[in-house]
Formats: structure tokens, C-alpha cells, sequence
């Protein structure tokens, strides 16, 4: 388990002690932990001098940040133009179905969470999927359930 | 390299360090043995190019030969992709490979030899410059320049993309990289260059089309210090991506641009600030601002002058508004990304509330090759009001996906049917849709139109960044709209009313009308709500959210009409109004629809024609996809 406040104190250490400096220690906060914890807001706003409701608006404000832990695995559906198109819906249906959650939710074991993004930048592969970083195009609804047994068997 | 390095910087004289450079870089292009280089944009990742090479890795590992990682030719519907280069040949690009076919052709491409076998074509005289001439073509493989997708291209912005290691600051020098920055740095008055930049043409890629040069201008003579110059690299449109490749394949491209614009305009430090969805591009720009730092290229003193100019990346929150100017200046001080009224621009009161160029990825691109090739060449590419090239991702329904980069001016036809090869499965093209969520849809009676940045407004849509998405019959133009407004209802940042409010009641209208409960006067209403959503929001996103409504009202409003007189989606899209049902002749019974349903909303036996329950069905359609014997139909 990761020490909360130590890792809270190393990443604000890394940047300069201001307002400008939010953003990219919740972008870190939030790499570590999957989502911004409670102590963490604290900690941030009382170190960078930024006012807590400040904090706050920044982390509900953008889609990068959430405030509920996410699964190990975060399963991002891109809905980009050319995904839509090549049926980026069926996708995220199945992968609901399969993982029996729906979007923005944690699988029970809490090995995958559900999310959907704009545009991943891989158009020519539509549909395509990012789990953890690594990208699968072309996808059909019938293979989505390979990639996520895969990812139970690691 | 860094004893190499700091022995060219100890000489100071930078015209002598780049002519070295130039030197090194030809080598590195092409050396004395055997180059595999491996396209591995984020796109040739998704395709298996780690795979490939490791495989290469593996295979050549005995060997002396170099691999090498490059960013992406453009053709990114055939990665994976290496290119092969064999001393005294001109390179060959080598197309959907597999780790398998790799273990076939390396071993010949050992022996000089190149096998015919997943060749795409050799490389040209656009990336061999003087080398044209000098290195043998290979027989039986033909010119990439003469393949219908290259053909015609012409790359500005992407030309050492895919070709150069976007890392190897020697291979960007022997391509020209930093010469423009010497010569602006040695011979031009900063005002010289704003003039040059204005008498270019040269339009803001990222969509609005604003003069660079005039903006750059007004900056300089804001009164203020300091001055930012900042890369919009936030390429939110969904379906776009060439600012993505850009920043993989040629970052040094971008990071000259803004040095050359920020001594334009009296500016120390820059801003790149680029998505967090990119994470190879963050990368990449690290790596190459850091390396650039090194040869002198940035930071203190740049190539020996009294100049100083720095750049730090910012990530991106996943915000669409952040591409609008003020919106993503609010987010680099550390705020919520809400745009602000312009009646003071932010060339004037920008970032920090001070003067501030804001330009995007392929316009900062766009700079060091204007001066490069002179005011006079540059203005004779493109259309009158439209100069130069504009980068293009073709995707959708089109059988070439990639990125292609086009003279302005080139009809939407010559884009889709020449580059594009055409809609796959012999289906019908049906609309293209241009300028991200903001754009529209164009329908096929305006395919020979020249695309520029005026024509395009013209017929309702817009330029935008470059996404170019084609439709085909099985598209829904209601559906088409009704994705556009969801995106738009989600990413509203929320300051203003009409757009916050009248996105979402539009997105309502539609929705509902795609489910079958339209009413007789919906269309009236929406056009009515859209026009006071235009007239009334505060930033572009919400004066151009209506553009998909608008214009798929405009060219396609008998959908419409058939969506809510006769509750029917002629596309078949729309779930609420189609069904799905097995024709008892021709099943087969062979379990395939019944095992895959992932809602058991099919029954029957062995033997016994198979049926779906309509109460249970979800219309997720792979019933269809995996039917062999086109038993499943849907009405």
C-alpha cells in the first residue's frame, strides 16, 4: 500500500509552490493512486496555497481527475467520430455486459473500471480500446472478451 | 554522443555546427549498412509495431545492422510498417507486416535483396532530397510519390515524418531543420519576420483560419512584458489526430517554429500545451526540448545570439474547451478551463494576463519551412485566401485511413476517391464530415468543391483541425447529429447559458427523434434553438456547437422527416427503430447467433430454425456479424 501523505509530499516537491503548480500535481496524484484522495485535496491545497474550493473546482472540472478509486485496469472506450462510426457503442455495451458494470464503475474484484474518451488520436484503427496504456484497434464486439481474459489470467 | 556534441558546440560558429550536423545526419539517414527502422507512431503501436520489433531484434541480433524507431508515414491502415534501407538504395517501406512475415524478409533484406512480398514502395525524391540522384531504385517495387494515397500529396508539415528518428537531432538538420533558425536569428529584424509570416498567408491551422502573421504582429506591439508564446497542442476534435503524429514524428519541426515566433515577438518563454491522451507525444516533446537545450537550439543564447528562449509542456485535464484559447490559458495558471469573453484579445491580455501568441501544433510546423522556401514559393501552393498545405486524418468509411497532407484547394472528391481509394464494399458515400464537432457534414452534390478555409464556411462546416470523417450509406445523419450534440452537451464547460442550456434542449430534440417520439414541429424548434445558441454563447465552442444540427438539417432534413412522420431510420441505426429477426429459410442452425448473444435473447434447438426474442434483445447487432449464411436481417 502506498503511503498517502509521503507520495502526496514527493510529488509537490517536484514542482514550484504555487497556484500554477495544481494541475500537474493532481495529474500525478492521480497517476499514483487512480483517483485524488480526500487527504491529498487537503495536503494540496494547504502546500500550494490554493484555496480548497479552488482545489476542488479544478478536480471535478476536468475528465483526467476522479474522486472515487478506479480498477487496476482502466478500460478507456474511445467514442471518437471514426469509433462511433464503427460502432464504439456496441463495444462499450459489451464490455458492460461482460464486466457486468456500467461505465465509470469498478468491477467488484476491483480489477476494471469503464471509462469513455474523446478521441484516443488512433482513428484509422476504429474502434479502438486502451487498457493502461496499451492500445487495441479494429475491435468487434466478439473479441472483447478475449482481451479482458487476458487481463483477469495477469 | 555527448562528447561529439559539446566538441561541434565548442566552435560557436553556428553555420560550421550545422553544416557538421548535416554531415553527421546524412549518415545517419544513410549509413554504411543495413537500417531497419520501425514506424512506431502511437497508431503503429496499436498495430503491433512492438511486436515487430522485438521480432527484428530477435531475428537480427547476430548482426550489424542498425533498428530504429521512427513516427508514421500517414498510411496508418497498413501498419505495421518498417522502412528498409540498404546501402546504395533508396529505402522501401514494407507494409502489415507480422512478426512472422519479419522472420521471412529480414534474412533477405540481409543479402541486399528486396523481396517483393509486403512492399509498399520506395521512397522518393520528397525524402531523399540530393540523394535522389545518387542512391539505385529498386526494381519491381514502385515509388511511393506514385501510389494513389501519396500521389497527391504533398508534405510540408509530415515530411520527415515517418522518415527521420524524430529524436535524432543530426537526421533533422540534414533534412534543413534549424536553418531558418539561423538565418531569422542572423539576418532578420524580428519585424522582418512578422512581415514575411504576413505576406506567406499563412491561416491558423487549428481551425479558426486567423492570419499568423497579423496575430503575431498585434502581439508585438502590445505594450507588456513578459510575452508568451504558446503550441495549442489540446487536438480535442474526435477523429483527428495529425497534431498527434506531428509531435511524434517531427517534434524539432515544432520547437524551431516557436523559437522563430517567439524572437518575432519578443518572447523568452513558451508553452507547449498538449493531452494527456498522448502520452508518447509528451514524451517525445520532453525528449526533444531537452536535446534541443543541448545543441544550443534553445534555452540561453540560442545559436550564439542574445536570445533566450525556453519551453515547459503542460499536460492537458481531458477538457475539449481547453483548445479555445482563453480556456486553455486559464488552465496553464492552474484554473478551470472557462474561456472568457475576447473583447480584449489575448495577444494583448493573454496568459498571466499578459501579451500572448497562441498557435497550433501544425501552424508552429508551418513556420520554419515558410522561411525556408521563401514567401514567393510558399504562396504559390494553395488557393487565393487559403495558402500553403493543410494536414488532413482521413478516416471513417474510406478505404485509405490515414493522414494525408493536401495542397488547399484540392476538391473533397480528389480527397476522398483518389487519396481515400474510394468507400469500402462498394457502398455509397453519403456524407463527409469536416471541423470536428463544430464542422458539418457535406453531402456528395458538393464533392467537387475546392477545400479551403472559405469555402468550407461557405457550406456550413469549417476547416477545423483537419479531422475528415466519410460516411457511408449505413450512416444515419439524425444519429450523425445526435453524437455531435452528446459530445458537445458533455464537454460545455458550463460558464454560459446558451451553450450550457441550449446544447442540451437541442440534444433532447434529437435524441428523442431518434428514438421514434419526434414531433411534426421539431425541426422548426431546432432551428430556432440554433440560431440563438449561435448568436448567444460566449465562446467558439458554443457559436459553432449547432453546425452539426444545422447543416445535417440542411442537406439531409428528409432523415429527418423519415425519423419522425414514418418512425423509420433508413440508415438503420437508430435502435428504438429497427428490429432484428432470423429468416427461417435460410438458418442453418448452426448455433452461432445463439452461442454469442450476450444477452440469450436467441432460441432453438439443433436442427431447428433459431429465433430472437424481441422482449430480451438488446440490438446489439452481433448476431448479424457472426451469421455466415446472411440468415439475421435487420428492418
Amino acid at each position: 500500500m502506498i503511503d498517502v501523505r509521503e507520495s502526496i509530499e514527493q510529488i509537490i516537491s517536484k514542482y514550484e509552490k504555487n497556484s500554477e503548480s495544481l494541475i500537474p500535481v493532481l495529474q500525478d496524484m492521480q497517476e499514483i493512486f487512480h483517483y485524488l484522495p480526500e487527504e491529498g485535496l487537503r495536503k494540496v491545497s494547504k502546500e500550494l496555497k490554493v484555496p480548497l474550493q479552488q482545489v476542488f473546482s479544478v478536480a471535478t472540472f476536468y475528465n483526467a481527475f476522479s474522486l472515487t478509486p478506479k480498477g487496476k485496469y482502466i478500460i478507456q472506450v474511445c467514442m471518437g467520430t471514426a469509433c462511433h462510426l464503427k460502432g464504439a457503442q456496441e463495444i462499450l455495451n459489451e464490455l458492460c455486459i461482460k464486466l457486468n458494470v456500467e461505465e465509470k464503475e469498478v468491477t467488484k474484484d476491483g480489477l476494471f473500471s469503464i471509462e469513455t474518451v474523446r478521441c484516443l488520436g488512433c482513428c484509422s484503427l476504429a474502434p479502438v480500446i486502451n487498457i493502461n496504456g496499451k492500445t487495441f484497434g479494429n475491435l468487434k464486439p466478439e473479441k472483447v472478451g478475449e482481451i479482458i481474459d487476458e487481463y483477469r489470467k495477469k | 554522443m555527448n562528447t561529439e556534441k559539446s566538441s561541434v558546440l565548442e566552435k560557436k560558429d553556428f553555420k560550421k555546427i550545422l553544416e557538421e550536423l548535416k554531415l553527421e545526419g546524412k549518415k545517419h539517414l544513410f549509413p554504411d549498412k543495413l537500417k531497419i527502422s520501425v514506424q512506431s507512431a502511437t497508431c503503429g503501436k496499436a498495430s503491433g509495431a512492438d511486436e515487430i520489433y522485438s521480432t527484428l531484434e530477435n531475428t537480427l541480433k547476430d548482426e550489424d545492422v542498425i533498428l530504429e524507431r521512427v513516427g508514421c508515414i500517414g498510411l496508418c491502415q497498413q501498419e505495421p510498417m518498417v522502412n528498409v534501407y540498404v546501402p546504395g538504395w533508396k529505402p522501401v517501406v514494407y507494409a502489415n507486416l507480422t512478426p512472422k512475415i519479419i522472420e521471412e524478409l529480414a534474412p533477405q533484406w540481409l543479402e541486399g535483396k528486396f523481396p517483393e512480398k509486403n512492399a509498399l514502395g520506395q521512397l522518393g525524391p520528397s525524402y531523399l532530397d540530393d540523394m535522389e540522384g545518387i542512391l539505385k531504385p529498386v526494381s519491381g517495387i514502385k515509388r511511393i510519390e506514385d501510389l494513389g494515397f501519396f500521389k497527391k500529396q504533398l508534405k510540408i508539415v509530415l515530411r520527415n515524418s515517418g522518415f527521420i528518428n524524430p529524436l535524432d537531432i543530426y537526421e533533422y538538420v540534414a533534412r534543413g531543420g534549424f536553418y531558418s533558425l539561423y538565418r531569422v536569428l542572423h539576418e532578420y529584424e524580428p519585424d522582418q519576420v512578422i512581415d514575411d509570416i504576413i505576406k506567406s498567408g499563412l491561416r491558423g491551422r487549428g481551425g479558426g483560419g486567423f492570419p499568423t502573421g497579423v496575430k503575431w504582429q498585434s502581439c508585438r506591439k502590445a505594450p507588456g512584458f513578459p510575452k508568451y508564446v504558446i503550441c495549442n497542442a489540446d487536438e480535442g476534435d474526435p477523429g483527428a489526430y495529425m497534431d498527434r503524429a506531428t509531435l511524434e514524428g517531427d517534434p524539432f519541426g515544432i520547437l524551431e517554429g516557436m523559437v522563430i515566433g517567439a524572437y518575432a515577438i519578443g518572447s523568452n518563454q513558451g508553452y507547449i500545451y498538449v493531452r494527456a491522451e498522448y502520452p508518447l507525444a509528451v514524451q517525445t516533446l520532453h525528449k526533444a526540448i531537452k536535446i534541443a537545450g543541448e545543441f544550443g537550439f534553445l534555452g540561453k543564447n540560442i545559436m550564439g545570439k542574445d536570445f533566450s528562449f525556453d519551453i515547459k509542456i503542460n499536460r492537458g485535464g481531458g477538457a475539449f474547451v481547453c483548445g479555445e484559447s482563453t480556456a486553455l490559458m486559464a488552465s496553464i495558471e492552474g484554473k478551470v478551463g472557462e474561456p472568457r469573453v475576447k473583447h480584449i484579445h489575448t495577444v494583448v491580455s493573454g496568459l498571466r494576463e499578459k501579451p500572448t501568441v497562441l498557435n497550433n501544433v501544425e501552424t508552429w510546423a508551418n513556420v520554419p519551412r515558410i522561411i525556408e522556401m521563401g514567401v514567393e514559393n510558399y504562396n504559390k501552393i494553395g488557393t487565393k485566401g487559403s495558402k500553403g498545405t493543410k494536414v488532413f486524418s482521413l478516416v471513417g468509411n474510406v478505404n485509405n485511413n490515414g493522414l494525408v497532407e493536401v495542397p488547399m484547394g484540392i476538391t473533397l472528391r480528389e480527397m476522398i476517391f483518389n487519396i481515400g481509394g474510394g468507400i469500402p464494399e462498394n457502398k455509397k458515400f453519403k456524407a463527409v464530415q469536416t471541423g470536428g464537432p463544430s464542422g458539418g457534414c457535406i453531402p456528395e452534390s458538393l464533392l467537387d468543391m475546392p477545400v479551403d478555409f472559405d469555402e468550407l464556411i461557405k457550406v456550413g462546416s469549417m476547416m477545423g483541425s483537419g479531422g475528415m470523417i466519410v460516411m457511408d450509406e449505413d450512416t444515419c445523419m439524425v444519429d450523425v447529429a445526435r453524437y455531435f450534440l452528446s459530445f458537445l452537451v458533455e464537454e460545455s464547460c458550463g460558464k454560459c447559458t446558451p451553450c450550457r442550456e441550449g446544447t442540451y434542449q437541442l440534444y433532447k430534440i434529437v435524441d428523442r427523434i431518434t428514438r421514434g417520439e419526434g414531433r411534426e414541429d421539431d425541426i422548426e424548434l431546432m432551428e430556432e434553438l440554433a440560431e440563438t445558441i449561435k448568436d448567444a454563447s460566449l465562446c467558439a465552442l458554443g457559436k459553432t456547437a449547432p453546425n452539426p444540427v444545422l447543416t445535417t438539417l440542411r442537406y439531409f432534413k428528409d432523415e429527418y422527416i423519415a425519423h419522425i412522420k414514418e418512425k423509420k431510420c433508413p440508415a438503420g441505426v437508430c435502435k428504438e427503430l429497427i428490429t432484428y429477426f432470423i429468416i427461417e429459410d435460410k438458418c442453418t442452425a448452426c448455433g452461432m447467433c445463439k452461442k454469442n448473444c450476450p444477452v440469450g435473447a436467441i432460441e432453438g434447438e439443433k436442427k431447428v430454425p433459431h429465433k430472437i426474442i424481441q422482449e430480451k434483445c438488446t440490438k446489439c447487432g452481433i448476431c448479424l456479424s457472426v451469421c455466415k449464411f446472411d440468415a439475421v436481417v435487420k428492418k
